[in-house]
């Protein structure tokens, strides 16, 4: 379980993220999500121990943060970013095979080798095993990062796993793999904490979205409760209908035009600039 | 779940066992590398004024270990053998293996296949401190006999030191290390370097000159068994020290911030990296020269061979370097015999066009 309270962080002098404070319990599927500059990717890095906050706390099992030692993070969650350039010409499984590292000395064992096959079958890579990483396509080198990514907390319960937009770059079929991918492993006992872009997919796949603006949380909760009309209307800026599919229930979010032209731009235009002369 | 897709995968050996024989092949490819090493010393030994064929070879090593001889040899050739040939070859041995790991493990750590000990200083650091010490005769008498004799080597290798801290510090001025900033800096140390070397040299009388000179294209002539168990504790060092960081250097390749969520401490790493090439480099300049080329291409040949997995780019650019080094030394000193080339020449000749056909080959790949 991660605790996050009263969390801010600052660069050069500019609040990136205020007060947030958030309970992401292993087990879930979160996705994180707001326009540009929100605050999402700085927050997930305060997460994943990249970077330090400013004030307040991160606690993962009851122990901050700062205190792990980075290899012993390394065995406890992992990380899908969103640049991956590869220096070298490592294949494919190799690059896979480093989700291992920190579980073996020097020379992995059967075990590894088995998992990133796994690992590999999963993202439906097996048959690129082979291939050198740098020459494979973008979405291609997403999925093989995906695999690393899920060698690297195979076998550990209650780990977490970060996804800074896991579907950049991926076409619609491995966008609802990878997700679908993320979800079983919540089902498994992991926390998954995913930026997300598409309201539809985090609408679809998540247990909990967190909304976020201007480096503060704006909303949090169910999805249906946190990706209403209102709620989208005022953090994206946008008008937006949601519709319920008649056959299963599920909700779509349907775009039906900016909100300049609705009716109260004028009010929440200023409580905006409010907000941002507030920090 | 889990447990049953890793039973299931285990059970499908065919797949899981086939990587295998990679390492085996790794093991293979190292063990070709040593016996090339151990072939090209036996003939560099037995090349030069004083030809030695490998039976008389054989009789001088175990007259010296058993007592006995099983084949003739005359005293000359023991006396060669002994005590300018057998230095030498270790010499260019260590020298050859420590430029080469320094330059494998620069290229790690900086992400860059170009990046080798001139870049960060440490080559021209050692340079500018040789040349001070050569033009102005500073001598380190003060320290004793044994010392005295080594004030170039000495002052060699606490100038590659010094630079490299320089640039080191100055790249983490900001509180946060940037290596592109290291990699400026370097530039940035390197011209002014050669610009107070130029400056210098324009005041060398012509003995400093050709001192300078063949000092600045590098040579195993200065050989001694002192030299060699000077160096020797050094490059040791860095070969027993650097395999422990591979796995690191291959995590580095993924980028800093993932290699970071993969364990690896960055600013541990960094500092093994560059203290364990600047030891090696520096003390390599020290008794050699500056030999250039080596360490930026023995592990690009290296990679081509092998793959870039660290875990063997390191030991076989050890060998590799070694084994480069000793053969342009027995060329160095035959190809104009009784006259000697400096080693540098011999290493760029060789090196720049395998270096431009490598990158020829490369950029054709990816493009």
């Amino acid at each position: 379980m991660m605790e996050i309270l009263e969390v801010g962080y600052k660069a050069n002098g500019r609040s990136l993220i205020t007060d947030v404070s958030l309970r992401i319990e292993a087990g879930r599927f979160v996705a994180i999500v707001g326009p540009n500059g929100a605050g999402k990717s700085t927050f997930l890095k305060l997460l994943t121990g990249e970077l330090t906050p400013a004030c307040g706390s991160i606690r993962l099992e009851g122990r901050d943060l700062k205190r792990y030692r980075q290899p012993e993070l390394a065995r406890r969650r992992a990380v899908l970013a969103q640049q991956n350039h590869v220096s070298l010409p490592f294949s494919v499984r190799e690059i896979v095979m480093m989700g291992r590292y920190p579980f073996h000395k020097n020379a992995p064992e059967e075990r590894d080798f088995a998992i990133v096959e796994a690992c590999l079958r999963e993202v439906e890579m097996l048959g690129l095993a082979d291939r050198v990483f740098p020459t494979l396509s973008g979405g291609e080198q997403q999925r093989a990062q995906l695999a690393k990514a899920l060698a690297q907390i195979w076998e550990i319960t209650g780990a977490f796993l970060f996804l800074d937009e896991p579907t950049n770059g991926l076409d619609l079929r491995h966008q609802c793999h990878s997700l679908e991918i993320a979800r079983q492993l919540a089902g498994k006992g992991t926390g998954v904490v995913a930026v997300l872009h598409d309201l539809n997919m985090a609408l679809q796949y998540a247990d909990e979205v967190v909304m976020m603006q201007h480096g503060k949380v704006y909303a949090k909760g169910r999805p249906e409760e946190t990706l209403t009309e209102e709620n989208i209307r005022r953090v994206f800026d946008v008008q937006v209908r949601l519709v319920k599919l008649p056959e299963s229930g599920e909700r779509i979010v349907l775009e039906v035009g900016n909100r300049k032209s609705a009716i109260g731009n004028q009010e929440s235009a200023i409580s905006d600039r409010k907000s941002a002369i507030g920090k | 779940m889990v447990e049953e897709k890793i039973a299931e995968r285990e059970s499908i050996t065919g797949q899981v066992i086939q990587r295998k024989p990679r390492s085996r092949k790794h093991l293979t490819g190292l063990g070709l590398l040593t016996f090339i090493l151990a072939l090209t010393a036996v003939s560099s030994a037995g090349v030069g004024a004083v030809p030695v064929s490998p039976a008389e070879l054989w009789g001088i090593v175990t007259s010296k270990l058993f007592g006995a001889a099983q084949f003739a040899y005359r005293e000359e050739q023991e006396v060669v053998f002994w005590f300018i040939r057998l230095p030498r070859i270790c010499l260019g041995i260590l020298v050859g293996a420590g430029l080469s790991v320094a330059g494998a493990l620069l290229q790690g750590l900086f992400r860059n296949p170009l990046a080798d000990p001139t870049l960060i200083g440490i080559s021209s650091g050692a340079m500018l401190a040789a040349v001070l010490t050569i033009v102005f005769s500073i001598g380190l008498g003060f320290l004793g006999g044994y010392m005295a004799s080594y004030s170039l080597a000495v002052a060699a290798f606490s100038g590659a030191c010094l630079t490299t801290l320089l640039v080191y510090r100055l790249a983490r001025a900001n509180g946060e290390f940037k290596i592109s900033t290291m990699l400026l800096v370097g530039i940035a140390i390197n011209a002014f370097v050669m610009a107070v070397t130029g400056l210098i040299t324009s005041l060398a009388n012509d003995q400093q000159l050709r001192d300078l000179t063949f000092w600045n294209l590098g040579s195993l002539g200065g050989a001694t068994w002192t030299n060699v168990l000077t160096l020797l504790p050094f490059v040791a060092a860095t070969l027993v020290y650097t395999p422990g960081l591979s796995k690191s250097l291959n995590l580095l390749a993924l980028g800093e911030n993932q290699a970071g969520y993969l364990g690896v401490d960055l600013r541990v790493l960094r500092r093994r990296c560059i203290v364990l090439a600047t030891l090696a480099v520096g003390v390599s300049v020290a008794m050699a020269g500056n030999i250039g080329f080596v360490a930026l291409i023995v592990p690009h040949m290296v990679r081509k061979v092998f793959g870039p997995d660290h875990r063997v780019v390191i030991p076989a650019s050890a060998l590799g370097g070694a084994i480069i080094l000793t053969v342009a030394d027995t060329l160095s000193r035959t190809l104009t015999a009784p006259a000697e080339l400096p080693i540098g020449v011999i290493t760029a000749l060789m090196g720049a066009p395998v270096f431009i056909y490598i990158l020829l080959k490369e950029t054709g790949r990816r493009v």
